[in-house]
């Protein structure tokens, strides 16, 4: 659905060139929900921008519904942006305009009769459980309201996609989890394709389906979600998944871990995996063949949707070359295997 | 006494009225133009801005908004003299009012309605951008409903600005409450005087009143 072919954008000051993307490809198909996250300043925004064209890339293509948007003029650009519809942290309503005439704009912008705009509006209203509000004014809603009327109205040009930029940002946690919900909805009763930009691995866990990690304006991770979650490639989404999940070695662990193996010490590894593995079976087998002790620090089992992924820290003291062994027979066993130090034994 | 007040009145809010009306459409597209050339302005990626014009303009603006209203006034007396003369048949002097009473106001409230359009947040635009709009539906979906109560607003403190200067206007010789009022003063009618003023005031005061109730009915 939507194909970024090696973007770069870079923005001319007086002073010097800021590298805001730095050939940044991605492939996202029809119907997913795709998360895109990256702390601030990675260039999320840019990149959404450079999405819809709001910004030109400097370089690079963007292909959305097999139509090279680089490529086109001003005239047919703005019919194609009506494809893509987007939401963002601020709800943007127009103060002097109704509920119903907030939604019904885009409608009006293309010059849709009258009678048409209530045929597509009324259901929308209903869709988001506003329908009593149709005609309040913005002044009258709650926050999370404004955000249900701004996501109608991206959606009242019936888009192929829908971009949000940070879309939660300002919501505290019960009315992001509604909202997202909401989203979800959305991408399944339309069948409409999600692109969200965050800084939130909160929203990436409970929503989407991939996900690529923005750093310095450089996809440097993209998987899907659980497989993200279960073997973490790159430090900053190692970093991210430690904001959400309570994944912390013990402080008199942490004191005696080296990041090189002596003869006095023993690995720490995190174990994790996707599914029901039968994962008390297999520390025990592995236990008894390999003659070795786990000492479990830490056992956590996310749920990623419909997903749970087990995570597990344990330090495993025994022959280094029965070690060796036991790690790989765990690996050839689809688990994720991470070494993550050396603890010195204990005196 | 009764008579001389509601003849002077009726030229007063005449002359007000009139020039206000004047303000408001050549005010509003300078205005609109001011800001639209504005070099930060978001409209469909600024293929309107344009420094120079913006520059100059607001130059301008910014210089006619010091000129103080006497200066004015009797700086066009010349000219409005020569129109005088070229339709000497009216008798009724505050229609020469109407050229620097519309000129003391218009750098001020197009300045004010420029900004009024500025004001709106470009990532409230950029969203309408992002869905199409060309900058033509931005301008008049957009930019013009939003800032529409701020520039009535601005609008309401224009007719007020107008109340002070069509009385100044009197004073030199145009006619109305300010013409009404030197006469009074000249020959030590006080009460006089004092009924003037307080008309002037309840004029203001109508204009802020009313005009306020109506820009709440239309929000």
């Amino acid at each position: 659905m939507i194909s970024l072919e090696n973007v770069e954008k870079i923005y001319q000051t007086q002073q010097r060139e800021i590298h805001a993307l730095r050939g940044v490809s991605l492939l996202v198909e029809a119907g997913e929900i795709f998360g895109i996250i990256g702390r601030l300043a990675a260039g999320k925004s840019t990149l959404l921008r450079c999405i819809n064209l709001v910004e030109k890339p400097t370089h690079g293509k963007v292909i959305v519904d097999n139509c090279d948007l680089t490529a086109l003029e001003n005239k047919s650009l703005h019919i194609a942006r009506r494809s893509m519809g987007m939401i963002s942290q601020h709800p943007n309503l127009l103060n002097s305009r109704s509920v119903f005439n907030n939604i019904a704009l885009p409608l009006e912008l293309v010059g849709t009769p009258k009678i048409e705009i209530e045929q597509i509006v009324h259901p929308l209203l209903t869709f988001i459980g506003l329908a009593e509000k149709a005609n309040a004014y913005p002044a009258e809603l709650t926050e999370i309201q404004k955000h249900r009327v701004a996501l109608a109205r991206a959606l009242v040009l019936t888009p192929k996609v829908l971009l949000c930029d940070e879309p939660t940002a300002l919501m505290d946690s019960k009315t992001t989890h509604s909202f997202l919900q909401l989203l979800k909805e959305v991408n399944e009763h339309f069948n409409l394709t999600i692109v969200i930009f965050t800084s939130d691995m909160e929203v990436i866990k409970s929503l989407c389906h991939r996900v690529a990690v923005l750093h310095h304006g450089k996809i440097v991770e993209q998987n899907t979600v659980t497989e993200l979650y279960a073997n973490p490639q790159s430090q900053l989404c190692k970093d991210l998944i430690k904001t959400t999940s309570r994944l912390e070695l013990p402080l008199t662990l942490r004191k005696r871990l080296r990041p090189h193996p002596n003869e006095n010490s023993n690995p720490v590894v995190r174990m994790s995996f996707i599914g029901a593995n039968a994962e008390e079976a297999l520390i025990a087998y592995v236990i008894q063949q390999f003659n070795l002790m786990i000492n479990i620090m830490q056992a956590h089992v996310e749920k990623i949707q419909e997903e749970h992924i087990g995570i597990m820290i344990a330090e495993i003291t025994g022959d280094s070359h029965n070690i060796n062994q036991a790690l790989e027979f765990l690996a050839g066993k689809n688990l994720y295997i991470e070494v993550l130090g050396h603890a010195t034994r204990a005196a | 006494m009764l008579h001389e007040l509601l003849n002077a009145l009726e030229e007063t809010l005449f002359m007000v009225f009139s020039s206000g009306l004047l303000t408001l459409l050549l005010g509003l597209p300078l205005g609109i133009l001011l800001a639209i050339t504005h070099p930060n302005q978001s409209l469909a990626n600024s293929t309107l801005a344009n420094s120079w014009l913006h520059k100059s303009l607001s130059a301008l603006i910014h210089v006619c908004c010091s000129i103080p209203y006497v200066i004015l006034m009797i700086a066009l007396i010349p000219f409005t003299k020569n129109l005088y003369s070229s339709i000497s048949s009216s008798d009724n002097h505050c229609i020469f009012a109407l050229i620097p009473l519309t000129l003391a106001t218009l750098p001020l409230f197009a300045h004010l309605c420029g900004k009024a359009i500025s004001d709106i947040p470009s990532t409230l635009t950029e969203v309408f951008i992002s869905m199409g709009a060309t900058p033509k539906q931005i301008l008049f979906k957009v930019l013009l409903p939003e800032s529409f109560a701020n520039i009535m607003q601005n609008f309401l403190t224009t007719l007020n600005h107008l109340v002070g200067y069509s009385v100044i206007a009197g004073v030199l010789g145009c006619g109305g409450l300010g013409q009404l009022i030197l006469e009074k003063a000249s020959v030590f009618q006080f009460s006089g005087f004092l009924v003037i003023a307080c008309s002037l005031i309840a004029i203001v005061l109508l204009i802020q009143r009313i005009g306020g109730y109506l820009i709440g009915v239309r929000n």
